[in-house]
């Protein structure tokens, strides 16, 4: 295993930021942690990058305990924080200089690892960091986690506040490095992206809702999910929760999800009602299961045991 | 070795890319220099004087025009009655006031005594005692012409013995303030400029993030210290370079003692401010905190140091507070060296405390800093 966790918990005074966290993420694997703002995500890169100690529980990266070995373990992972972290008054080739100065390397000695990466800010080189664009900033902090070849890559949400382009060049970035050996753990606000990972775990308030492959997730939500739409869409939501039948619903993009609480459940029923309370441009079709809609149904369920 | 090396020229590149930051370092402190040299003065100067004469007699004129030939006072005006000199200080127009009573010349000529009444404006209480100094000793002066006018006219046979004290200020012959304040004014530039820059870099890296970027590296903790304190401790002895060329050409102060010494002395000194520096910036997550901290041990080391107030005038409480205060060690030490000449010998009890006082912030200060929180 490259990164094990077991039952790691940590708090800040009353404030539970993880509790019995535990998984494990296989060498070469590509594993998201996703979750909203505020479920603990950043705590636990901060925990397995050594720059936290748990309350309790054990965890161990690429072999290293991280409370023991913690010294081994900060030579043989890459961390990229979610806010870059890298000197704005220092130049891009100066920034990974310094990296690998400090790691005992030198940008020769890695050069084929990042050779993708930096390619594409090597024309700025001379640039200073503060100066780059978000999407180049994102490569040059890339390129400084790897400059040492760790064997493990933690990216606290590398995406966000990135545009479309740039976010798309990312995750083929990882795929690239992935193929390398190198495991990769990284965590993400959104759920789209879940489906570019080997193996997901859904993580709200600290807690884990569900680890598998995406796919699985997808292929096991338990209901039918409907796409339904109206030309007001917030009336139509206040209506559908009105609805007798409705299990859940909630605001999908134009439209709205909605699954049924009656397993006979017939869409021409809720037709039926939206018309009776004055609807218009109303539809009402099936559609695929999301991660967002298994996220939604999880975290829906796991409040119900909480209260 | 490489490593430090390395963070050393990272800080300098910092440093110097920074020209805003740069022109504060080095041109703040010399205007400090310039303008605190000149003003900062235990002098008083200008004393606005009035005087109310109800004697209107040869003596009483030669008193007040005693007062008048004196270069510490300016004459504002006589006032015929009490009443307009005390509204005079009410209103702040005057700050000396000497009323000459009735018969003071009758007084004085058969009594052999007569009184005077002095009102001095003491909103600030320590002008006031010197202005009360500079009052006495003219009236002083009238009294001896005085006492022998009269003598001459009675008994000649008693010749007054007098025991005249001269004294004789060594050091400083003149009593120059400027020669006396510049050094210790050298110090406070110094020590800001040390105590203030290492405490905020270090914060402004955790505000920036980088520190934790940091963190996560196998970096030593030793080296980083070394590589973030080593850029100030430079600056803080050019900055006393620079200040001790302008001491010679602006204010022609004296260097009696070997300057050697006292860049021995600040080096260690140095050690010490960033010592503290490095304890705040560890104790603290923005560089506004950091930076109340810091000021809050700045206006402390630097109102006990004896610069302004002479340390022996403390309660005995604050004199052994003083003992931990390494400013005024260097205080004490830079008015040594460059007015006394002072020798390695002569600085070597302050400058074994002073070492001890390093070692023991900096082991505290490395100490506290943790790379995992």
């Amino acid at each position: 295993m490259s990164i094990s966790l077991k039952n790691i918990g940590k708090s800040y005074g009353a404030v539970k930021a993880l509790s019995n966290i535990s998984f494990d993420v296989k060498q070469g694997e590509l594993f998201g942690l996703i979750g909203p703002d505020g479920a603990g995500k950043t705590t636990l890169f901060r925990i397995l990058t050594t720059l936290l100690f748990p309350d309790n529980g054990e965890a161990k990266v690429s072999g290293y305990d991280i409370i023991r070995d913690f010294k081994d373990i900060r030579s043989h992972v890459g961390y990229m924080p979610g806010r870059f972290s890298l000197y704005q008054d220092l130049t891009v080739e100066e920034n990974l200089n310094f990296f690998a100065t400090i790691f005992g390397t030198t940008i020769a000695e890695n050069y084929d690892l990042i050779k993708d990466i930096y390619e594409h800010i090597e024309p700025f080189k001379d640039r200073r960091a503060g100066k780059l664009s978000g999407g180049m900033k994102q490569k040059l902090a890339l390129s400084c986690a790897l400059i040492h070849k760790p064997r493990v890559l933690f990216l606290d949400e590398p995406t966000t506040g990135v545009d479309p382009v740039s976010r798309k060049e990312l995750w083929e970035m990882l795929k690239r490095l992935q193929q390398k050996g190198i495991t990769i753990l990284v965590s993400t606000a959104y759920m789209d992206e879940a489906s570019l990972c080997d193996r997901i775990a859904l993580i709200q308030d600290g807690t884990i809702l569900k680890i598998d492959r995406p796919q699985v997730i997808i292929d096991t939500f338990p209901s039918k999910i409907y796409n339904v739409k109206a030309d007001s869409t917030y009336r139509l939501l206040q209506d559908l929760a009105l609805y007798p039948d409705t299990h859940s619903v909630y605001p999908f993009g134009e439209y709205s999800h909605f699954t049924s609480a009656d397993p006979d459940f017939k869409p021409s029923d809720l037709m039926r009602f939206l018309q009776e309370k004055q609807h218009s441009g109303i539809e009402v079709s099936e559609t695929p299961a999301t991660i967002e809609d298994a996220f939604m149904e999880l975290s829906k369920a796991s409040e119900l045991i909480d209260n | 070795m490489r490593t430090i090396i390395f963070l050393l020229v990272k800080e300098f590149k910092q440093i110097f890319r920074n020209k805003p930051m740069l022109v504060i370092i080095f041109m703040l402190p010399i205007i400090q220099l310039l303008i605190l040299a000149n003003a900062a003065s235990y002098e008083v100067r200008n004393i606005r004087f009035a005087a109310i004469d109800a004697d209107q007699t040869p003596y009483s004129r030669e008193l007040v025009s005693k007062f008048r030939a004196s270069a510490q006072f300016d004459f504002i005006a006589m006032y015929p009655s009490e009443k307009m000199g005390k509204e005079a200080v009410q209103q702040g127009t005057v700050d000396v006031v000497l009323h000459i009573p009735q018969n003071f010349e009758r007084d004085l000529q058969k009594e052999k005594k007569s009184q005077l009444l002095v009102t001095i404006n003491a909103i600030n209480g320590s002008a006031a005692a010197v202005e009360n100094i500079y009052v006495t000793s003219i009236i002083k002066d009238f009294n001896k012409t005085v006492q022998v006018a009269l003598r001459n006219a009675a008994d000649t046979a008693q010749k007054p013995k007098e025991v005249i004290a001269i004294p004789l200020f060594w050091f400083n012959p003149e009593l120059d303030y400027t020669t006396f304040m510049v050094p210790g004014i050298l110090v406070l530039l110094v020590t800001m400029v040390a105590l203030f820059l290492a405490g905020m870099n270090i914060v402004r890296e955790k505000e920036l993030g980088t520190l934790e970027q940091i963190n996560v590296t196998p970096i030593k903790k030793h080296e980083f210290i070394i590589g973030k304190l080593t850029p100030f401790w430079i600056l803080g002895i050019a900055e006393l370079m620079v200040g001790l060329v302008i001491a010679k050409i602006a204010f022609d102060i004296p260097m009696v003692g070997h300057p050697g010494l006292l860049f021995l002395f600040a080096s260690v000194y140095l050690l010490v401010v960033l010592g503290i520096g490095l304890y705040i910036s560890n104790f603290t997550e923005t560089q506004q905190q950091a930076m109340f901290l810091a000021w809050f041990f700045a206006v402390i080391f630097i109102l006990m140091s004896g610069l302004f107030t002479p340390i022996e005038s403390m309660p005995v409480w604050a004199q052994v507070l003083t003992e931990f205060n390494p400013v005024k060690y260097f205080v004490e030490v830079i008015r040594m060296v460059m007015l006394k000449g002072s020798s390695l010998k002569d600085i070597t009890p302050q400058l074994v405390k002073l070492g001890l006082y390093a070692l023991v912030i900096n082991a505290l200060a490395v100490w506290s800093y943790k790379k995992v929180s």
